[in-house]
């Protein structure tokens, strides 16, 4: 008799069956949760990567003369700044363009206030390097209006630190759901083997070794399980990536993910494996304590 | 010889009723043989297990191959108990496993190599008149072929101490006697014999064995052979 067969001394218990089915939703839902949260969170790294020392000065003057004046002033200054990598301003007509859905025609008007603009890169995106050519751009021109981007992207920033948390506890609350589906199912296969366990004490057998029948029992439920659900939702979060990339969002194409985090996803089975082991070894060694 | 198994004083309470065992004190030698017996309800079963280690006395000392048993840490069972037999009285047989996988199950749990374990089983196997039902599952196999997988199961991994409740209550008288034989041969191997019956016909059946009887939880020696500790003292 192979060390397999003696495993068969469980062969029989139903509700070790159902660890299949249970451990493959478990592993569809987390791998799906893990994914929004390692696509959101880069996502979030990308907008950070590109909003990072990013400004824009504006001069809201009188008219479009006074400001377009306040701006080569500023322009000039900022060219000098040896924090400054880029210095570009808005062409007229590109404001013009932005600003024709709301006004229509009338965002033609040369007598529309306006304020010129400008595209500012900081080498360093640290609040110091920020607040220096801040005060010098204001000195250049008392019209001068700084506004750092990641102020205004902050929101969505959040939005998305948020979502990768929310994520990692869902992960995190399945892992617990998992351990506790592991110890229900391992006391219930206990009790219709209360029998044949304790022949199996009878005989020698020491209590780590009946978990260890358990264990590989179950264990080997939630492989099966684990790898249908995690390849169900890879499957799907390669579908809905596809469908993302296709959009040509440059937020949303953010969320694609890396060659890592792909084997993050596929890393998952194998965690909760380690969960539903430890959870069986522990209720079954826990269990027997009480016999003698 | 050498004492095997020991009782001093030693009684049994389930709960908070009568005692089912009452100052029982006799002590078991090396490679003996013993036959238990009583009426049904006088306590047999509960006296073969304490000393299979499957209880624990409310009271007295029990001495299992010169150890205390009563004190005996939990994790330090498993060690002792590998050197029992045991033959139920209802068989206890693993119902998924084969007559084979049964049999085996004592040499697995002890770390055998399975090509040692497959030596052994076939010898076993053979023993018990049943190589040609190696694959059977207990549920296909009669009361008689049971209780001989039981046996099998219990004397093969070469036991110093073997416990039989009832031993022969479900085989023909001439399988009952062969049994009763091969127990009696084991005695040259060293191992003590302990077999609970109420078929008087048995005893007659080796002229060597002692005798205990049970009455009402307590203790007589028909037969005058035992050790009793205070005799001995």
């Amino acid at each position: 008799m192979s060390e397999n067969r003696t495993a068969r001394v469980l062969d029989e218990a139903r509700g070790l069956r159902a660890m299949v089915w249970v451990m493959a939703i478990m592993l569809f839902l987390t791998v799906l949760a893990a994914a929004l949260g390692l696509g959101t969170a880069s996502a979030g790294r990308l907008l950070d990567r590109q909003l990072a020392g990013r400004l824009t000065v504006q001069l809201v003057g009188g008219d479009a003369r006074a400001s377009d004046a306040a701006a080569g002033a500023v322009l000039a200054r900022l060219r000098r700044m040896p924090q400054v990598t880029r210095a570009v301003a808005v062409p007229r007509a590109d404001l013009v363009r932005l600003l024709r859905p709301w006004l229509g025609e009338a965002a033609e008007d040369g007598e529309l206030p306006v304020p010129a603009m400008i595209d500012v890169d900081l080498r360093d995106a640290d609040d110091a390097s920020v607040a220096r050519v801040a005060g010098q751009v204001r000195a250049a021109s008392p019209l001068a209006r700084v506004d750092r981007h990641q102020s205004w992207m902050s929101p969505v920033s959040g939005l998305m630190r948020t979502l990768t948390w929310l994520a990692a506890a869902l992960v995190a609350l399945l892992a617990l759901a998992t351990a506790i589906v592991v110890v229900l199912t391992a006391r219930a296969g206990l009790e219709a083997h209360r029998g044949t366990i304790e022949v199996m004490h009878m005989l020698g057998s020491t209590d780590v070794q009946v978990a260890r029948l358990f264990q590989r029992r179950i264990v080997r439920d939630a492989a099966m399980g684990g790898l249908v659900g995690t390849a169900a939702a890879m499957g799907m979060t390669a579908l809905v990536g596809g469908q993302v990339s296709r959009l040509g969002s440059e937020l949303l194409g953010g969320i694609l993910l890396a060659p890592l985090d792909w084997a993050l996803l596929a890393a998952l089975p194998f965690l909760f494996m380690g969960v539903a082991t430890l959870a069986a070894r522990w209720t079954v060694t826990r269990a027997l304590r009480h016999n003698l | 010889m050498a004492t095997i198994v020991q009782f001093e004083n030693v009684g049994l309470r389930y709960g908070s009723g009568t005692e089912t065992l009452s100052d029982i004190s006799f002590s078991l030698q090396s490679g003996a043989f013993y036959f238990l017996t009583g009426a049904s309800g006088a306590g047999k079963t509960s006296l073969l297990r304490l000393m299979y280690l499957a209880q624990r006395p409310s009271r007295g000392i029990i001495r299992l191959f010169g150890e205390d048993a009563v004190v005996l840490p939990r994790d330090r069972l498993p060690g002792f108990r590998r050197r029992i037999g045991v033959v139920f009285q209802d068989f206890r047989l693993v119902p998924h496993l084969s007559a084979w996988d049964n049999i085996a199950l004592p040499l697995h749990v002890a770390g055998m190599p399975v090509a040692e374990i497959n030596e052994a089983v076939r010898e076993m196997l053979a023993w018990v008149g049943l190589a040609d039902r190696a694959e059977a599952r207990p549920a296909t196999l009669s009361g008689g072929e049971q209780q001989r997988v039981a046996i099998a199961r219990a004397v093969i991994a070469r036991p110093e101490l073997l416990v039989a409740d009832e031993p022969t209550g479900n085989v023909d008288p001439e399988m009952a006697d062969r049994l009763i034989h091969l127990f009696g041969s084991l005695g040259k191997l060293g191992t003590t014999v302990v077999v609970a019956t109420h078929d008087l016909h048995l005893l007659t059946r080796l002229p060597q064995a002692q005798m205990m009887r049970l009455d009402r939880g307590r203790l007589h020696d028909p037969t005058g052979l035992l050790r009793f500790p205070t005799a001995a003292a």
